[in-house]
């Protein structure tokens, strides 16, 4: 009876997949056709081409969002925080920085519960280089950001922000770790000595995996849609009405001081992934230098100010300059490395 | 009965909260329902995620708001 079901869970989710795949793919010429068929704008035309962006681009990144925030939802009930937590503990530096890194991917995260996480994390012993690289990767290198990079730009540039946000935070990890800055750990933290609850670990079958696939797509597509359609339509105007070197005087290659100024814009600005890369899809588009957009961009969702307030309950203010200044140079060599190679 | 809700106040915490209350109020039980912010409170209770329900001092879940026939159960 079980594998009944769970033969056909398993075509359920591929003939979902195909009808899915097949849709996607009748996304663009559905486009021209709604706009220079159906409404009869002429080809070439601002608006035409402005109408026939916002109504590729909407659907498309809408189907990516819902499929992969699915995946990762199924995924995240593997990793929860507790056994991320049991499984660093053991680790040491180096192999326990690039592992932090890559389960700050996948472990769910908030920047609220960033202080418990830490406690925790202390408590359980782990280093401090491979705490931060945790708290460096999981906002930074975020699902939602890198769908939209792959349906908006390709991807080429998702798979460079990904390598990239990865990198910075295993090696501002790791760099944080040979300070030795356990001392500028707040005292409090250091005198708690909490012994961890014991909770019942639950046994998730298959189903209830798929069930919270589908909270998560509720949950996260539920809010972020406002956002997407918005950012999409800005996009799109800027796409149908804006020359195309409009951004290359500031945000060119040549102005070599629009990477640090990119950095420091981007840190008391605070914007969720999904508003962030219609943005930096419509500098782009203008002229402006990938390495600037990235630096912009990274800036914007890893160094946020919220989440230096809510550290500082747990880190001494040095703690705080260096954890800013280690990523935020790291951020500043992406943009400037991306300036110079592409 | 002792109800707690452990989170700072972010967005899934409040969901927590009120998941809880409802879950009170569909049940008719008599419970009462306390809010932890503290940081260091949260920790002293053993937790490390949050948002976490904590029922007559036995932790229930963490780092996740809970469904509502779940806190039912606990409670029933």
């Amino acid at each position: 009876m079980k594998n009944i079901n769970m033969a056909i869970t398993i075509l359920v989710g591929l003939v979902g997949l195909v009808i899915w795949y097949v849709i996607y793919k009748q996304l663009e010429p559905f486009s021209y056709f709604f706009a220079y068929t159906l409404l009869g704008i002429e080809k070439g035309s601002h608006l035409g081409e402005a109408i026939q962006f916002f109504v590729y681009d909407t659907p498309k990144v809408m189907m990516l969002l819902t499929l992969i925030v699915f995946v990762i939802g199924m995924l995240r009930s593997f990793f929860t925080q507790e056994r991320t937590r049991k499984y660093l503990a053991g680790k040491r530096e180096t192999a326990g920085n690039v592992m932090a890194a890559l389960l700050g991917i996948v472990t769910p995260f908030c920047s609220c519960s960033a202080v418990p996480l830490f406690l925790g994390f202390v408590q359980a012993g782990v280093p401090l280089g491979v705490t931060f690289s945790f708290l460096i990767a999981a906002p930074m290198v975020n699902e939602i950001a890198f769908v939209l990079l792959y349906g908006l730009l390709g991807w080429k540039v998702a798979a460079i922000y990904l390598t990239t946000g990865l990198l910075i935070a295993i090696i501002s990890g790791w760099i944080i770790g040979r300070f030795k800055l356990e001392h500028w750990i707040e005292d409090w933290v250091q005198e708690l000595r909490a012994a961890e609850a014991v909770v019942m670990e639950e046994q998730l079958t298959i189903p209830d995996r798929i069930e919270r696939g589908k909270d998560a797509v509720r949950d996260i597509v539920g809010k972020v849609w406002g956002y997407v359609v918005a950012g999409i339509a800005v996009g799109a105007l800027i796409h149908g009405y804006v020359p195309e070197t409009f951004m290359a005087s500031i945000m060119g290659k040549d102005a070599w001081w629009s990477v640090p100024a990119a950095v420091v814009v981007g840190i008391p600005m605070y914007s969720n992934a999904a508003g962030i890369v219609p943005i930096v899809e419509a500098l782009l588009g203008k002229g402006a230098a990938l390495g600037t957009v990235l630096a912009f961009m990274m800036s914007v969702i890893a160094l946020s100010l919220p989440e230096m307030v809510i550290l500082r309950k747990v880190l001494k203010p040095k703690l705080i300059a260096v954890f800013i200044a280690v990523v935020g140079s790291g951020i500043l060599f992406t943009g400037f490395l991306f300036n110079m190679i592409i | 009965m002792e109800i707690k809700v452990c989170g700072p106040g972010c967005a899934s915490c409040k969901q927590a909260q009120e998941i809880v209350e409802a879950a009170v109020a569909a049940k008719g039980a008599d419970a009462t329902i306390t809010k932890v912010s503290d940081f260091a409170e949260i920790a002293k209770l053993g937790i490390f995620s949050t948002p976490a329900v904590v029922v007559d001092g036995k932790v229930k879940c963490v780092g996740r708001a809970p469904k509502q026939a779940e806190v039912e159960e606990w409670i029933g």
